[in-house]
């Protein structure tokens, strides 16, 4: 059978994958901390912060994305430092995109971990403290293993999930080949073109790969092989 | 503080100074005692009565504003001083109610997380790894994951895993709540073994008045966060004047040594400076010094020397005080044996037409007495 795949659709599967490696490895740093601050804080920020955390959860990807846009462009705050710095604009570039879904994908990654962190309770960081390990210590050798099938899920999920995102890269990266066009943007230029066939094989593609995704994810983590949220 | 205390002060370790000021829901944990710095400390009391705080607080993982903590000459803890040690940098081991072992690692693992971080700024290894896990017998458990082990298992590896820190004060909270009774009397003889193995000075806390009475040398009484009695624990656990409301537990304390063994009958004198006791022989060879447990309510008084009795254990002691006991119809009679002091529940309408008081020269009968260490 041939495969009607043309280098444009192999470039864009190539960026999903990078965008989606970038973004894990970035949640991971910035979700582990959140996270376990999350589980252990009696300050009465929990709430409200937990909350904006599980905002993209609800939110329509368009408005995630405009926000984005309108704070990122040359006329939002964030958009007028970067000039300020001489760092050039965000939007429709690859960092716009790691931007927009880490925040996309935030949820994804804190809550497993956040869910791991409180269920192992106080108790195993005490018992480090009394074995004359250090907060620092105890955290690394403690904690995250302890937590591990949540870190599973969540790396998982959060790369899956950014996989798959259309919304917040079609708002704010729009769809330049090889920079912003991702594979699901390629799907629907396809769609938009009549070309079913490719538009097929792409999909086909996703539907696989997300199938096998969660089967590992249940495989590797029997007990908390569920969707967040 | 009592003379047992002051005695062991008296000797050269400097003392472990507990002072510790906690609000807590229902009343404020207010202790400021001095305590040996040797054998075990047992803090007894009622559920809810400040033990598990005020160790929390030795330990560090509880704050009171106003606290000093000194074990053996060095300040862990003084708010007058602003001197406050993160837990992880007091030199103790902590022993959980439940196991509490870390799942991520095996036995050895657990016992080698403790031991990587051990106390050597301080000392050379006092206990090496090896005579730990020999210690508790842990050598066939090594390889074993912690989720296999009994609830026994996993908490004589806790206590293994808190020594191989090397620690200079050793902390157990009810170490044997969470077992069934046949797990618990598999675990306390292993306490038993660490008491008289280890130099090491042990906080435990219990509710229960048959493990203190078989690991207390000293004996704190908690009660509603204050201390109602401390001191040896034989005198403490004699003590009629205390609100110390031990029910069916009430118990004195003899300590005796093995003075003859009869082999015809299987029975073994005791001796004491009140008297001797015979009891079914248990093994024990002539001349060891074990402590035997007296409940109050096996013990009857006579003022006649008993004759044509089944009882085999008459002692001549003198009444020293009565007092009321929980229910309205009992008395509990404290009796002076030699230097040793014993305990009789009677019925009053008894201890009335008796004429029981105070300086009574009477004999007691006792049905029945356990050995509480060996």
């Amino acid at each position: 059978m041939d495969v009607p795949l043309t280098a444009d659709d192999w470039g864009a599967i190539a960026l999903t994958l990078k965008l989606a490696t970038t973004t894990t490895v970035l949640l991971l740093l910035v979700a582990t901390p959140l996270a376990w601050w999350l589980a252990h804080t009696r300050s009465a920020w929990r709430r409200p912060i937990g909350a904006m955390v599980s905002l993209p959860l609800v939110l329509p990807p368009t408005v995630l994305g405009f926000y984005l846009l309108v704070t990122l462009g040359p006329n939002g705050p964030v958009g007028q430092l970067m000039q300020s710095l001489g760092w050039g604009l965000l939007p429709f570039t690859f960092g716009g995109l790691v931007v927009g879904s880490v925040v996309y994908s935030l949820p994804f990654s804190v809550q497993p971990m956040q869910n791991a962190f409180e269920a192992m309770g106080r108790r195993p960081m005490e018992v480090a403290a009394t074995l004359r390990a250090s907060p620092w210590n105890a955290f690394f050798t403690v904690a995250l293993p302890l937590a591990r099938p949540g870190i599973l899920t969540a790396t998982v999920m959060t790369f899956a999930h950014t996989v798959g995102e259309f919304g917040v890269v079609l708002m704010l990266g729009g769809n330049i080949p090889n920079e912003t066009r991702v594979a699901s943007v390629q799907i629907y230029g396809h769609v938009d073109a009549l070309q079913y066939a490719e538009a097929h094989w792409l999909s086909a593609g996703m539907v696989v790969f997300s199938f096998a995704v969660l089967w590992l994810l249940a495989w590797l983590n029997p007990r908390s092989a569920r969707i967040v949220a | 503080m009592s003379a047992a205390v002051v005695r062991a002060l008296s000797s050269s370790e400097p003392p472990l100074e507990l002072r510790v000021r906690l609000p807590r829901a229902s009343f404020v944990l207010d202790i400021d005692v001095r305590l040996p710095a040797r054998g075990i400390t047992v803090l007894l009391g009622a559920s809810g009565s400040g033990k598990t705080s005020l160790l929390r607080c030795v330990a560090g993982l509880e704050q009171a504003a106003n606290a000093r903590v000194c074990i053996a000459g060095q300040v862990w803890q003084d708010s007058a001083l602003g001197v406050n040690l993160p837990t992880w940098r007091r030199p103790l081991g902590y022993v959980f109610q439940e196991a509490s072992l870390f799942d991520h690692l095996d036995v050895r693992g657990n016992l080698r997380f403790a031991h990587q971080r051990a106390n050597r700024a301080v000392h050379s290894d006092l206990l090496a790894l090896d005579q730990v896990i020999d210690l508790l017998g842990l050598a066939p458990l090594l390889a074993r994951q912690t989720q296999d082990l009994s609830g026994g298992e996993r908490q004589r590896v806790a206590i293994a895993r808190a020594l191989a820190t090397q620690p200079e004060l050793l902390l157990l909270d009810e170490p044997l709540a969470s077992l069934d009774p046949a797990r618990r009397q598999e675990v306390l003889p292993w306490l038993e073994r660490l008491r008289d193995e280890l130099q090491i000075p042990m906080l435990y806390v219990t509710h229960s008045v048959d493990e203190a009475s078989r690991l207390a040398d000293t004996l704190l009484v908690l009660d509603q966060g204050k201390v109602r009695a401390v001191g040896a624990a034989a005198e403490v656990l004699a003590q009629v004047d205390t609100p110390l409301s031990l029910g069916d537990e009430a118990c004195a304390l003899l300590a005796v040594r093995v003075a003859e063994l009869d082999t015809r009958w299987h029975l073994a004198r005791l001796d004491f400076a009140g008297g001797s006791l015979w009891l079914p022989d248990a093994g024990l060879a002539l001349g060891t010094e074990v402590r035997l447990r007296v409940l109050a309510r096996d013990v009857s008084v006579t003022t006649q020397e008993p004759a044509h009795t089944s009882i085999q254990n008459v002692l001549r002691c003198h009444v020293k005080a009565i007092s009321d006991d929980a229910h309205p119809a009992q008395a509990l009679v404290q009796l002076t044996c030699g230097d040793a002091l014993l305990l009789a529940r009677v019925t009053r309408r008894s201890a009335h037409s008796l004429g029981l008081r105070a300086g009574l020269p009477v004999w007691t009968q006792i049905k029945a007495m356990a050995l509480a260490r060996g």
